[in-house]
């Protein structure tokens, strides 16, 4: 044990020593984070939207200002029948449709409850997803005002259509997406170099010389990145909620087991490339091409799995970040619990176990 | 006693064989060089011994344990130093000593005694990152990682290359005085001169085992006389003095040649009117003690004449 410490010890020192390994570890995730998260946010300005008033009233009128002086839409043309809708779509020019119901102000009046359509362009679903939130909300607002003056609560019911990509396939996977990036990256990517790191400079040698066995050196070397990914889990999470408004609906130890799950996985994936590379070098582009590229374009991080051709399918779910990624989607943002996710679980824990045996086996006591 | 026991080694690295045949004992308490040029096979030689590479034919035990079967036992009593210094460059001096101390069991305190000629040499550097060390410095440095759990074999791999004159020569005091603390020391060294400060040495090229000794016996099995020649055309001289019969051997030795003749018969005097003869006048001849370097020549090229 107190081997076990003094090794954890040392590589802790490794890392805290190495401003390169820290900016990694450290920065890398903070940077993603608000990039990714940013680029998005950033497109609602400005916004060109069609409005189809078909009732033509106070409210809509109302309603309409409200809208455009809040800045982020602007007016593009004032449609006169359904027909225009896919027209002006097709072309490209406006992003969204408002079309109100005829005799809005009336039925408001009457039935305390109007209805107003949303169309949306989702071909670009993470943008769709934002500017129907921000119709919403501008709409909710104004509501709030008006049923100040009532007794009776006024109902204004948006009916939202994305267009092009009904169910938002990507919307709001960024932070998952970043959060398997991530941890990818720390827990596979640098224990892969730092055990690399040691075979290179000949340290490896007298590792293996002395009476640790490889468990020991193995255990040691990863403990402090299994660490340093938990926290970094935790502060994307906290970048997520704080920033972004990412809601985290399931339960939060169920997401905690799962990502410790998942920095296993990686861990043990990063473990198994070390005993394949000679050279930090060769880990390094190991590690890029069967890590980082998979996860970032395989994963349906960015691009939706489902639009992609048969054979690239079926290599995504050869892909673990993949399964993590539909995991916390589920868990954070649907709030489903174990029931739903069991079987992407099942998939990780047997991969993980593949991983360690195979690394197992490919682990020499001995140099090659 | 017989400490290590090498016993019909061979290790290929595909094409290439590493070590070739290689058999000899090393003495329990006993200060053992193994001399050769670069690439010898020296360091895969001991990584076998180290039990960190397996011979593909041949065994080799330590102390009585196998290095293939027996490996995790020999791994508990062997103190290894790479050739490549294996210090963490970003830990401090005294951070390095005190990670070997533990993943070894035991601390620095406890063993203090064994590494103190040396360490407190360096004790002034104690809070320098290890990549800052001078040479010297990280040779000694890795030698107190190598000993700090008192192992009963010490294996070093070419622990003076790289390092100053000053520093081999406290280097090799030092392990004098462990070896009379009872340990079995077998290091390894490109340099000839050093050869003499062992008690028994191996000399090793290409792969084999070309003899081996006492360096006393090994330096009076060279028994032809030697002379040395200062020319100006060395090359054109060698090659005029490789052409006469009853020269048994002339090679460059720096900036002289050394010349081996085949008997007593054949001396300075008969050198010296074979050289006029063949247009070359006015050399000094000097007859020479044969050192290692004369009598590793001789055991290379007997090596090889008894093979073919």
């Amino acid at each position: 044990m107190k081997e076990f410490l003094g090794f954890v010890k040392k590589e802790f020192i490794h890392i805290f020593r190495d401003s390169r390994t820290l900016v990694v570890l450290f920065g890398l995730p903070v940077a993603q984070i608000l990039i990714f998260g940013f680029v998005i946010q950033n497109e609602i300005q400005d916004v060109r939207i069609a409005i189809h008033d078909k009732s033509k009233d106070p409210v809509t009128f109302d309603i309409t200002n409200k809208l455009l002086s809040s800045g982020f839409f602007r007016l593009e043309k004032y449609l006169t029948s359904e027909k225009e809708t896919e027209t002006i779509f097709k072309t490209g020019r406006v992003r969204e449709v408002i079309v109100f119901d005829d005799d809005f102000a009336e039925t408001l009046k009457r039935e305390g409850t109007a209805g107003i359509q949303l169309l949306a362009d989702a071909s670009d679903p993470n943008s769709a997803r934002m500017i129907v939130s921000y119709t919403q909300a501008i709409i909710a607002t104004y509501l709030k005002e008006l049923n100040r003056d009532h007794q009776l609560p006024l109902i204004i019911e948006p009916r939202v259509r994305m267009m092009y990509n009904a169910d938002l396939k990507s919307a709001f996977m960024f932070v998952p997406g970043t959060m398997a990036l991530v941890l990818t990256l720390v827990s596979a990517m640098m224990t892969c170099i730092t055990i690399v790191r040691e075979k290179e400079t000949g340290t490896m040698e007298a590792l293996l010389v002395s009476p640790l066995r490889p468990v020991q050196i193995i255990a040691g070397k990863v403990t402090p990145y299994i660490l340093l990914s938990c926290i970094n889990a935790v502060v994307i999470l906290i970048l997520g909620y704080f920033i972004f408004q990412l809601p985290i609906r399931g339960s939060l130890l169920l997401l905690f087991g799962e990502t410790i799950l998942f920095i296993s996985l990686a861990l043990s994936l990063g473990i198994m490339i070390s005993t394949m590379s000679k050279t930090q070098v060769v880990a390094m582009f190991f590690s890029a091409f069967v890590l980082l590229l998979p996860t970032l374009l395989l994963s349906g991080f960015i691009f939706p799995i489902e639009n992609m051709p048969k054979v690239l399918q079926w290599l995504c779910y050869a892909m673990p970040p993949k399964y993590f990624i539909t995991i916390l989607r589920s868990v954070m943002l649907k709030g489903t619990g174990i029931a739903e996710v069991w079987r992407e679980t099942l998939v990780l824990t047997g991969m993980l176990v593949f991983f360690i045996s195979v690394s197992a086996v490919r682990f020499k006591v001995r140099l090659q | 006693m017989v400490s290590i026991n090498i016993n019909g080694v061979d290790k290929s690295y595909g094409q290439v064989k590493a070590v070739q045949q290689a058999s000899f004992e090393v003495p329990g308490n006993c200060l053992f060089g193994l001399i050769g040029p670069d690439g010898a096979g020296k360091t895969t030689l001991f990584r076998m011994i180290t039990t960190l590479l397996i011979p593909d034919q041949g065994n080799i035990s330590v102390f009585g344990f196998d290095t293939v079967r027996d490996y995790r036992k020999i791994r508990l009593f062997t103190g290894y130093m790479p050739g490549r210094f294996s210090l963490y460059p970003d830990l401090t001096v005294g951070e390095n000593i005190s990670f070997y101390a533990t993943i070894f069991g035991t601390t620095v305190k406890k063993n203090y005694h064994l590494i103190k000629p040396v360490y407190s040499l360096l004790e002034p550097f104690r809070d320098r990152l290890a990549s800052n060390l001078s040479g010297g410095m990280k040779q000694k440095l890795a030698l107190c990682c190598a000993l700090i759990h008192n192992p009963k074999l010490l294996v070093l791999d070419e622990p003076t290359t790289g390092v100053d004159a000053v520093s081999r020569k406290e280097f090799w005091e030092t392990l004098h005085q462990l070896k009379d603390s009872g340990m079995t020391i077998l290091v390894s060294t490109p340099y000839m001169d050093e050869a003499a400060r062992c008690d028994r040495i191996a000399l090793m090229q290409a792969g084999r085992i070309m003899d081996q000794d006492t360096p006393g016996e090994i330096l009076s099995k060279f028994r032809v006389p030697l002379f040395e020649i200062r020319a100006n055309d060395r090359l054109g001289t060698l090659e005029i003095l490789r052409s006469i019969p009853e020269i048994k051997r002339a090679y460059l030795f720096g900036q002289y040649i050394h010349i081996a003749t085949d008997s007593e018969r054949h001396g300075a005097e008969w050198l010296k009117t074979q050289l006029s003869n063949r247009g070359i006048a006015n050399v000094k001849i000097t007859p020479v003690v044969a050192d290692f370097e004369d009598c590793f020549i001789d055991a290379v090229e007997n090596y090889t004449t008894h093979r073919t």
